[in-house]
């Protein structure tokens, strides 16, 4: 069959791995219906690791495999995955080399013309979703009358996580089906929460399908379950949700979560998703499906999701190759690790080693109280996974085991690694290095998980310098998954691909830096911070300074953010990087008369828990007289951001743009609309405006 | 402690559908089969406490790959029984879930346990016949077997050249019984109840639920068979016709104590009477039945007059013959094997002892006059099994 000619493959798109369509038939006569079932089986012949998805040709597959389905005369059609796989949605690796319209409105239009023809036969359709299904995996089965599914099987719509809503019928299909509050949350609540699935037992009380059965004889259930329904010994009501009164609610609520996640902007697919839900209310389908294509095409064609499947793409890929990382073979066996420091921050350090790394791990402090207060910290975490089911007693009483502390670093003699997590300060940490490299081997990796001192300085004057690299964390450590490795001028590959693999056992992304100050995220948003702070010193309102930034869609305004970091980490790092870097970095007065005072933040919970200003912080403002707008804010700060990562690619930190996108992506939790912030700078023009070039060439994180 | 046999019963026994070696199976593991033999014999069952039972004894002829692993507990733990249970590989070549549910019930009737399951499982298309075996150069040099025993098509060449009076048409003829009767067997409705549906997948063709056997040949015809080729020997008497194939397929089944069964309210499909093994010479493997039955027959203080129902597994027409002749019955005795054999629906080898005791339970079913039944076949390197039953239905009326 030939395709119109904008379902072609777009120009530079890689080849459409196809999901191919077969189909067999089921004679349903042992289970108790005299009749067959007509069986498509989607399977795009790659294993597991390859899901299959629908582009042009397998949606052409689809729909050829529904004619000779049908044309079996059979009582049902049914379909299924491949082992442990359904389908994993629409194939986006095309998506973002569409460069016109209507490419993006046909491929919206022609998965609809196949899908719904599932939910439009005069027999009923099955869909036995037997592992993964997400996106237009699901959709499929929500075009089907009925579903069943897998106990072991994962399934959601992703799309609003990826930028994009459920547009091959399911923002239209499924509040028609589980009611519009069920469907605010499988489409938006889940897909803003960290892209969360549904597991069966969810999918099924919130009515996504009809039955769950375990996958050891998934299939045989199913095909009863099919016998059943045709005999009418199962009977599946639906429910008419179009005259309740929970649509508005619904939406509030999901507007709200929206707003939350974006701390306060107003973000395309959550809106364009919600509206297609309200609308599906009253919709028929075809007007409802119409919708839907002209929502995907807008939102294909728009610059954010271009940015979010860059980001998306860039998180998935660097998730498993560390950029310039040395050959793996050259990473040291870890057999014992050290944590220097029993403080909150080595506490959590010494529980993320010992539950990943799963060897001895010794803290130390300067005295055993001290150290015995980490330990137990580390104790009792364990115990709250415990509690929360989330580890078994085996393994914390395995754990527990592996833990120690001492107020004795000699007790770091035969450990393979060890980082230090004291208080910020040089010369602390260079005699601490001193007094470690005589007790451990000279292989030892000696780690810092220092945010804005000198890695190399910390190096200086030991006999094996080449051991001693960055590690840097950020907070808390077991929740965010981004890990900067610094490299000085003398950290040896051994030691770099010794702390790579390490950083893999801790299931972190990692990038590489030079050892510069601030590494990436400390100085880009200190930098960015900065320029808010000083427009408030300089006389700008807070409020208009802090909610400048609001509709670009960080998760939090430069002030949530200081109250989280702390005022004194925050005026610490500023006096380092100035220190380091110049009079760009400046000590807000305000900042160091907070520390001074102990306020520690710029907004406090009134009796309602609504966030105000702070009076205590209000009072410490350093008033200049010379107010900005908050465009002007905005402006500046961004161009802040544009002038410090470009020098940050001059200075060789990181070898690429994209591993700073990547860093404020997982560092930063920087929104992936944003690309995490480089496509978006381009896309405004800032780029071009401070640096006189782009970040990015066009098409890579934006629209061609 | 007084020790005293107890009475052991047969509560259920099912299948999968079988299948011609790597065609409908190609794409399913053989513990999978198995998974799905034992899953379904046990849902159909809900009153057997998967708790409670106190072994699982599964067979195959090849103990490798998907069929290794000690596939009784790696069975277990995959179709899902609480990790309590344990369980255990069985092998005696075709004879394996023969000898499962022997050693179950020998288990049961000293007492030591009150619910055992006993299947088995081959899949002949991820392991042909022989794969990796490793015969001693012993067996030729000092001439323990002849070189004829260890390929089982030779084996029954060499029945036939022992007892001339069976020929090729007999032969031939018999195994066209075979496939009438199945086929009448299906038309009545009496195999497919006890088939587990099985999912089934080929990467090339996808996903389908087997619910039949695809080895049967209904429209076979005498001269059909006779135009077959002897591969085993010029002018040979044995062809793909008159043998069981190479197949596919899992069985399992329910043994208990009859106290345990009564008490629980399970079904009773057959009693177990007693059951006997025999060693005959490798290279005529095929008669081995004929001392196994006497022996168990002389054990049970039976005679084989008092037998009312035959199920003897048929991996080559010669040697059910031999049988036949042997206790003088006729080749189309209408006791022997009512829903035809091994011939038409075809011999995963290690599970087809199940098979047997499934086909002789409904046969009971249909014969309350009948007292005793037996369950017997011929096994590699020269020996015979055979189990004897009494039915749980005999009414008193006829007497055997």
């Amino acid at each position: 069959m030939t395709l119109s000619p904008d379902l072609e493959l777009p120009v530079g798109a890689p080849e459409e791995v196809i999901t191919h369509a077969l189909v067999r038939d089921v004679d349903l006569t042992s289970f108790g219906y005299k009749g067959s079932l007509a069986l498509i089986t989607l399977d795009n012949g790659e294993d597991h690791n390859r899901p299959n998805t629908f582009g042009a040709k397998s949606l052409s597959a689809l729909d050829a495999a529904i004619t000779d389905a049908a044309s079996r005369k059979p009582s049902a059609i049914a379909i299924t995955g491949k082992p442990f796989i359904f389908a994993a949605g629409a194939d986006l690796s095309a998506l973002a080399f569409l460069t016109k319209r209507e490419q993006a409105l046909a491929i919206g239009k022609y998965g609809h013309d196949v899908f719904r023809r599932l939910g439009e036969l005069d027999i009923p359709t099955f869909a036995f979703i037997n592992g993964l299904a997400l996106g237009g995996g699901l959709e499929v089965g929500l075009h089907c009358s009925y579903r069943t599914l897998s106990s072991t099987a994962l399934t959601g719509l992703p799309e609003v996580f990826l930028g994009l809503v459920p547009g091959w019928g399911g923002a239209t299909l499924l509040p028609k089906l589980i009611g519009p509050e069920r469907a605010v949350q499988v489409i938006v609540l889940n897909a803003l929460n960290n892209n969360t699935m549904l597991k069966s037992k969810d999918a099924l009380a919130l009515g996504v399908v009809d039955a769950v059965y375990e996958p050891a004889d998934f299939l045989e259930k199913s095909v009863a379950f099919a016998a059943s329904v045709l005999s009418g010994t199962v009977v599946i009501n639906r429910h008419d949700y179009s005259q309740g009164t929970a649509w508005d609610n619904a939406v509030e609520i999901g507007t709200k979560a929206a707003l939350k996640k974006y701390g306060g902007a107003t973000i395309a697919a959550p809106t364009r998703a919600l509206e297609l839900i309200a609308a599906s209310r009253s919709a028929s389908r075809t007007s409802g499906f119409d919708s839907e294509d002209q929502t995907l095409a807008d939102l294909t064609m728009s610059d954010p999701l271009r940015a979010s499947l860059y980001a998306f793409n860039l998180m998935q890929k660097k998730r498993k190759k560390v950029e310039g990382a040395p050959k793996p073979a050259l990473a040291r066996k870890i057999t014992k690790v050290g944590v220097v420091g029993a403080g909150l921050m080595a506490s959590q350090l010494a529980l993320l080693l010992v539950r990943n790394l799963k060897c001895p791990v010794v803290m130390t402090d300067i005295d055993q109280e001290r150290a015995d207060k980490g330990v137990a910290w580390v104790h009792a975490e364990l115990l709250k996974l415990v509690e929360k089911r989330r580890m078994s007693q085996e393994s914390a009483h395995r754990l527990s085991l592996l833990i120690s502390g001492s107020s004795d670093q000699s007790v770091f003699a035969g450990c393979d690694f060890v980082i230090e997590a004291i208080f910020e300060e040089l010369t602390l940490k260079q005699s601490l290095f001193k007094s470690l490299e005589k007790i451990v081997s000279p292989e030892c990796v000696l780690a810092t998980n220092t945010s804005s001192l000198s890695v190399e300085a910390m190096s200086e004057g030991l006999d094996n310098p080449e051991r001693v690299i960055g590690f840097h964390f950020f907070n808390p450590v077991a929740i965010m998954p981004l890990l900067e490795i610094a490299r000085t001028s003398k950290t040896d590959d051994a030691t770099t691909a010794t702390a790579v693999s390490i950083g893999k056992e801790l299931k972190k992304t990692m990038v590489i830096t030079k050892d510069a100050p601030g590494f990436v995220v400390n100085r880009l948003l200190t930098r960015f911070m900065g320029e808010i702070t000083d427009a408030m010193d300089e006389g700008t309102p807070p409020e208009v300074a802090d909610n400048s930034m609001r509709s670009i869609g960080f998760p939090m305004s430069p002030f949530e953010l200081l109250g989280l970091v702390g005022p004194g980490v925050a005026l610490h790092v500023s006096e380092t990087l100035h220190k380091n870097l110049g009079d760009r970095y400046r000590i807000s007065p305000t900042m160091a008369a907070m520390v001074k005072a102990g306020v520690r933040t710029f907004y406090i919970k009134d009796e309602n828990g609504q966030s105000v200003a702070n009076p205590e912080a209000v009072a410490l403002i350093s008033t200049g007289q010379s107010p900005s707008s908050a465009s002007e804010v905005r402006t500046r700060a961004l161009t802040a951001i544009a002038e410090e990562a470009r020098m940050m690619l001059d200075e060789g930190v990181v070898s690429s743009a994209a591993e700073i996108d990547l860093c404020m992506l997982l560092g930063a939790g920087w929104p992936m609309h944003l690309g995490g912030i480089l496509p978006y700078l381009d896309r405004e023009g800032i780029s071009d405006a401070v640096c006189g070039q782009r970040f990015h060439q066009p098409g890579v994180a934006s629209l061609p | 402690m007084s020790q005293s046999k107890r009475s052991v019963v047969l509560v259920d026994a099912v299948r999968t559908p079988f299948g011609k070696a790597g065609s409908l199976y190609a794409g399913t593991r053989a513990d999978d089969l198995m998974v799905r033999a034992l899953r379904g014999l046990l849902e159909r069952n809900p009153r057997v406490d998967p708790s409670a039972i106190d072994d699982v004894a599964i067979a195959a002829a090849t103990q490798s790959g998907d069929q290794g692993m000690n596939i009784g507990r790696s069975v277990a733990l995959l179709a899902g029984l609480p990790k309590s249970v344990p369980g255990y590989s069985i092998d005696r070549w075709c004879a394996g879930a023969l000898t499962a549910m022997t050693t179950i019930a020998g288990a049961i009737a000293m007492g030591a346990y009150d619910i055992g399951i006993a299947g088995g499982v081959e899949h002949m298309g991820n392991h042909p016949m022989g794969e990796g075996i490793d015969p001693n150069p012993r067996y030729l040099a000092e001439k323990i077997v002849e070189q004829d025993a260890l390929a089982m098509g030779n084996t029954a060449e060499r029945l036939h050249d022992r007892f001339p009076a069976i020929t090729k048409e007999r032969s031939d003829k018999y195994a066209l019984r075979s496939q009438e009767k199945t086929a009448q067997a299906y038309a009545d409705g009496k195999i497919q109840r006890d088939l587990i549906p099985t999912a089934t997948r080929t990467p090339e063709l996808g996903w389908t639920v087997a619910t039949v056997d695809e080895p049967p040949r209904p429209g076979t015809t005498l001269e059909g068979l006779a135009a077959l080729k002897t591969p085993f020997r010029p002018a040979g008497r044995v062809t793909a016709g008159n043998a069981a194939g190479l197949n596919d397929g899992a069985t399992a089944s329910i043994l208990a104590s009859e106290e345990s069964a009564i008490a629980l309210g399970l079904t009773v499909k057959a009693r177990m009477v007693t059951f006997a093994f025999a060693g005959v010479e490798p290279e005529v493997m095929g008669y081995g039945p004929v001392p196994a039955t006497e022996k168990a027959l002389h054990k049970a203080g039976l005679s084989i007059a008092d037998i009312g129902l035959f199920e003897i597994n048929e991996a080559f027409a010669v040697q059910v013959l031999a049988f036949l002749d042997h206790f003088g019955i006729a080749d189309d005795d209408t006791r022997v094997n009512p829903f035809g054999g091994a011939i038409a629906v075809g011999h995963p080898l290690a599970s087809s002892g199940v098979r047997l005791a499934l086909n002789l339970a409904r046969s009971f079913e249909e014969h309350p006059s009948v007292r005793y039944g037996i369950t017997t076949m011929c096994i590699g390197l020269g020996m015979g099994g055979t189990i004897i039953w009494e039915n749980p239905h005999f009414n008193g009326k006829g007497g055997k």
